[in-house]
């Protein structure tokens, strides 16, 4: 009895809380579009025997102050001879994703609606993304909520065979709010829930396991892995920035991240901005992850996979980890006066990513027993240069 | 039915003073909040590609923050 009550009172005040937050909304200010640039970036990824870059072109367009338009083509050049490729006996490969997206944002009242999509093709893999987003302010605009759906529909090929033809599906709900507290202050919290169905691991990778379970001296045997077909994840995020007494700003931000295959993840970010000179601005970031194994996760398995259910798994992705991140970013800009740009800048980034795996082993390391190899790390350096032109 | 009633509007005390409130800080007092140095995701396609590096080796994924519709890779 009293559970209905309390279930009735929670119905009746949910119902209320939707129809004042719309009456509030009708008497907000209204939001603005996100700001005419065109940008020109290089990017590059070095670490682990990987290296990947490319370039990013963004222009952004508004058009009668309601309307603004983006589209962005992005391409990675891939080169890879990484612990995966290597342990598994395969030779190192190049390859290319090419990447175009469009969107558009129209202002209506006192709302921004937000639709886009993007396509990805490479040689053995291609991704189609559709994406939806409406945000409102609301209270005199010091506060901001986004809800947000994108749908992606993927296929995966295997070079060399075929025959092998797989799809996943992909949906992504999400909701995020920011919060102006005082002057200095803005405050900002995220949730998303992603489902995926489908073919979920990498064609290319293997588990191990024993080839015979009582004699590990007679070594392991490679077998391709072996995955559930769906998964459920969720993410949660707060993160705030502080306006300090000087010219500088100060960041932090934690996400905590858990899914059904068993793994959790916790992400925490601090950032110092300063700007000096006036026209300079400098970043110093660091980041910290780390993240549990998944439930299917094994460096060496006893035995072989018996059916389709008995998953199995050795991707570094899924093990157990931890990775620092430490970033430097320098920025000049200035105020351009004429009649085809307002303001232009120029951007240098660069990022060393430490990985550090609690259970992944170096198979490199052949001297050791099997089970005992050393465990992997890596560094990696990640360079942006970033070109922009405001208008 | 009495006590519903009142749980009812303790309950929605906060909305209907949250809309009736005027903004507490006032709209002369944001300049800060205007300045880029404030801002989540500076330099957007200098992010997503930073969400992008993360994603391909990390096992998290989502609440990034931003709009987009993911990486589209594996």
């Amino acid at each position: 009895m009293v559970q209905r009550a309390v279930e009735a009172v929670a119905v009746v005040a949910i119902r209320l809380a939707f129809v004042l937050v719309l009456y509030c909304a009708a008497a907000a200010h209204g939001a603005v579009l996100p700001e005419e640039r065109a940008d020109a970036m290089y990017h590059r990824y070095d670490g682990g025997g990987v290296t990947v870059d490319g370039p990013s072109i963004l222009v952004r367009k508004n058009f009668k102050e309601t309307v603004s338009i983006s589209g962005n083509y992005y391409v990675d050049n891939i080169s890879s001879a990484s612990i995966d490729v290597v342990t598994s006996g395969a030779s190192a490969y190049k390859e290319e994703r090419t990447e175009y997206s469009i969107g558009a944002n129209y202002l209506y009242d006192k709302s921004i609606l937000s639709a886009g999509y993007t396509d990805s093709d490479e040689s053995d893999y291609q991704a189609q993304t559709y994406y939806f987003n409406i945000s409102q302010d609301f209270f005199g605009d010091l506060t901001n909520v986004s809800l947000g759906y994108a749908r992606g529909e993927d296929e995966v090929f295997q070079n060399g065979n075929d025959e092998f033809a797989e799809e996943i599906s992909r949906d992504s709900y999400r909701l995020g709010v920011s919060q102006i507290v005082t002057p200095e202050l803005i405050l900002g919290f995220n949730y998303e829930l992603i489902t995926d169905e489908g073919f979920l691991n990498n064609p290319y990778r293997s588990y191990r396991y024993l080839s015979d379970p009582l004699d590990p001296e007679a070594g392991y045997q490679l077998a391709q892995e072996v995955y559930p077909k769906t998964r459920t994840s969720d993410a949660a995020a707060i993160r705030f920035r502080y306006r300090l007494p000087w010219h500088a700003s100060a960041g932090g931000s934690y996400r905590y991240f858990t899914d059904d295959w068993g793994i959790d993840a916790h992400t925490a970010q601090i950032i110092y901005t300063h700007v000096f000179f006036e026209n300079w601005t400098g970043d110093l970031k660091y980041r910290y992850y780390q993240q549990g194994a998944a439930d299917f996760y094994s460096d060496l398995f006893i035995v072989s996979s018996q059916d389709d259910k008995d998953y199995r798994a050795r991707d570094k992705e899924l093990s157990e980890f931890t990775d620092h991140t430490l970033s430097l970013h320098l920025s000049y800009s200035r105020d351009v006066s004429n009649r085809w740009l307002d303001k232009a800048g120029i951007s240098l980034q660069w990022d060393r990513i430490w990985f550090d795996y609690d259970n992944f082993s170096d198979l490199t390391d052949v001297n050791s027993p099997v089970g005992e190899e050393k465990l992997y790390d890596f560094e990696a350096d990640v360079f942006k240069i970033l070109f922009t032109a405001w208008y | 039915m009495k006590t519903l009633r009142l749980l009812s509007l303790l309950l929605l005390m906060p909305l209907v003073s949250a809309c009736g409130v005027e903004p507490w800080v006032k709209p002369y007092e944001r300049q800060n909040m205007a300045d880029p140095i404030m801002s989540f995701e500076r330099d957007p396609i200098a992010e997503g590609y930073g969400h992008h590096v993360y994603q391909a080796r990390e096992g998290a994924r989502g609440a990034e923050g931003g709009g987009g519709g993911g990486c589209g890779c594996n």
